[in-house]
């Protein structure tokens, strides 16, 4: 077959929604848009482990600590499957963490933002898990096998972790008047950063249009934001808690909540590096992994080793 | 001190062990050496605080049921003296979050920091060995939610005792430099591996019961356990034979004050709420 003919069967499988698997053939650019969303994503449930790692030790029951950490677990599972999809395309998970370490790949600016209460272990799990799964569920149909497969197993991990968010946010809104007030505080901050969770608005996201085409993506940013905000409004409504957006009205005509100016400076400032957390994030994870070089070393040469004896042991016999 | 006071400081013991020994290696996610083991370990975290929750409610039952003026006399902490004057029942969320550091009766092991990964798996080393002999026992207790704790454990301290072993022979047998680091780790710990077998007068009236253990007569079956091992680790068994204690008495290390003004933070910042 000549190129052409390739790039005919390509079209024709994603036009007939017909998977694509990792064996074959695919244009570069499509493979380059893959590896760098995947990853992206990787990254994102690696580096989101630490944001609600913080309070695992502080939990307030020992029912939210196993809760808890079962969650931030799952993230781990998460990076995990991810990264193997990943792996398909050609590029294997050292070089993905080495460009994570170096800058080169972004993770969710969502996670450069500081856990300060017990509340934001809630507004995490509503809003930021929320958020990811009207991203998320699209993607099981998404076009690339490897990833629609993994993105079936988070899916389902997420609307738990989604749920066990609004469930915090109920027991603090049923609570006290200060378990009230840390959870309209944890809504006030999480609000904003978790509608901008969608990326940049359709007339400035560069990659949408390629991506919808290859059917990577499923529904445009705005279109999911907008889904987002009219699911959220109410499940706020429904605990008492006020969303911190003056402008938020329900508008009958379009059969969906207005909602007032999103500050996108403040999220291209965070993307380029100046959230209150970049910083942090980044080098606890370079830390972890340098802090482990050892211990990853240690395997390899044992496994080795092992390996060694065990021909050793198959030629004495044989001899 | 009679027989119930001594089988709820029995049951505190072991929730103690399980609570601490879980929030340490709680620490640890999010920042493994490799995320296959960061999972593996905060699983071995959750299995901890699973056998911490259930001998807390073990002891909270076993606490309610005492008459009012022997619950007065078995803790300190001012915030469940209140709760035992208004004649409230305690849960396990007030065993774990309103006790001061002298009432709490894990090991001093538990407690130890972290620091590196060899720390880390010598401490679970120690410590699974010890929980692999000793909750095969305790399924033989009188108590029977105790034998029933110790039969579910049982299973996960099987899966924690080949994970650390064969991390105690990876790492010992790995490069020059994991061997120097976990006989560094192996000397350090060691002096807190003696305590595992001492006998507060709670395990000896225990295990004169049929409710405890006798876990001095777990000691040679620990030795020749981590014997084993270390021979196949190519590690030296450390020759001190001086020993740390206290914990089982309420005497610890430093450590556990910082352990607890984290763990107990919200509770104590935001008393009496639900959440």
């Amino acid at each position: 077959m000549t190129v052409h003919s390739f790039q005919q069967h390509f079209d024709e499988k994603i036009d007939n929604d017909v998977a694509i698997e990792p064996r074959d053939w695919m244009p570069d650019d499509y493979r380059k848009t893959l590896i760098r969303q995947i990853s992206q994503h990787a990254h994102s449930e690696i580096v989101g482990m630490l944001p609600e790692g913080n309070w695992i030790t502080r939990a307030p029951s020992l029912r939210r600590k196993a809760v808890l950490l079962a969650k931030v677990q799952d993230e781990g599972g998460h990076g995990l499957y991810l990264y193997s999809a990943a792996e398909t395309l050609g590029i294997t998970r050292d070089e993905m963490y080495d460009q994570l370490h170096t800058g080169k790949a972004k993770y969710s600016s969502i996670f450069n933002y500081p856990t300060l209460t017990w509340a934001d272990m809630g507004a995490i799990g509503w809003l930021v898990d929320g958020a990811a799964i009207m991203n998320q569920v699209p993607l099981c149909r998404t076009s690339y096998g490897p990833y629609a497969r993994a993105m079936v197993r988070v899916c389902k991990e997420e609307s738990f972790h989604q749920r066990q968010g609004y469930e915090i946010m109920m027991a603090l809104a049923n609570g006290t008047d200060v378990q009230k007030k840390l959870a309209q505080d944890a809504l006030n901050r999480w609000w904003w950063p978790s509608i901008m969770m969608f990326g940049p608005p359709d007339d400035n996201s560069p990659n949408t249009a390629q991506s919808m085409r290859w059917r990577i993506k499923r529904f445009t940013n705005d279109e999911l934001r907008q889904k987002f905000i009219d699911v959220t409004v109410e499940q706020a409504k429904l605990i008492g808690l006020t969303i911190p957006d003056p402008d938020l009205k329900w508008n009958e005509e379009r059969g969906h909540y207005d909602y007032g100016t999103i500050d996108w400076n403040e999220f291209w400032d965070v993307v380029k590096g100046n959230g209150p957390c970049n910083k942090e994030r980044l080098e606890t994870r370079k830390k972890a992994w340098e802090e482990g070089a050892w211990v990853r070393d240690a395997a390899l040469a044992y496994s080795k080793k092992r390996k060694a004896r065990k021909e050793n042991k198959k030629d004495n016999l044989a001899a | 001190m009679n027989q119930s006071t001594n089988q709820l400081i029995y049951t505190l013991q072991l929730a103690d062990n399980a609570l601490i020994l879980g929030h340490r290696i709680s620490e640890w996610c999010g920042h493994g050496p490799v995320l296959e083991q960061d999972i593996a370990l905060t699983n071995t975290a959750l299995d901890h605080l699973g056998q911490a929750r259930s001998f807390y409610q073990h002891a909270a039952e076993q606490f309610n049921l005492m008459p009012a003026e022997v619950k007065k006399q078995q803790f300190a902490s001012p915030a469940l003296q209140q709760k035992i004057d208004k004649g409230e029942n305690l849960d396990e969320d007030d065993l774990a979050y309103l006790r001061d550091g002298w009432d709490f009766r894990n090991v001093l092991l538990v407690e130890q920091p972290n620091k590196d990964w060899a720390y880390t798996v010598v401490r679970s080393f120690f410590a699974d060995v010890f929980n692999f002999y000793f909750y095969k026992e305790l399924q033989k207790s009188k108590d029977a939610v105790l034998a029933a704790i110790a039969e579910k454990s049982l299973k996960e301290v099987t899966y924690h005792l080949r994970w650390s072993s064969e991390w105690m022979i990876r790492l010992g047998d790995g490069t020059e430099e994991s061997h120097e680091r976990m006989q560094t780790a192996l000397n350090e710990r060691w002096a807190y591996s003696g305590e595992l077998f001492e006998m507060s007068a709670a395990d000896k009236a225990m295990a004169e019961a049929g409710i405890g253990v006798d876990i001095a007569a777990i000691k040679p079956l620990w030795d020749a356990h981590v014997d084993g091992i270390l021979q196949e680790a190519t590690l030296e068994k450390p020759a001190n034979k001086w020993m740390q204690s206290g914990g089982k008495d309420g005497r610890h290390s430093e450590h556990l004050g910082y352990i607890l003004a984290e763990l107990q933070f919200m509770q104590r910042a935001y008393p009496n709420m639900e959440w």
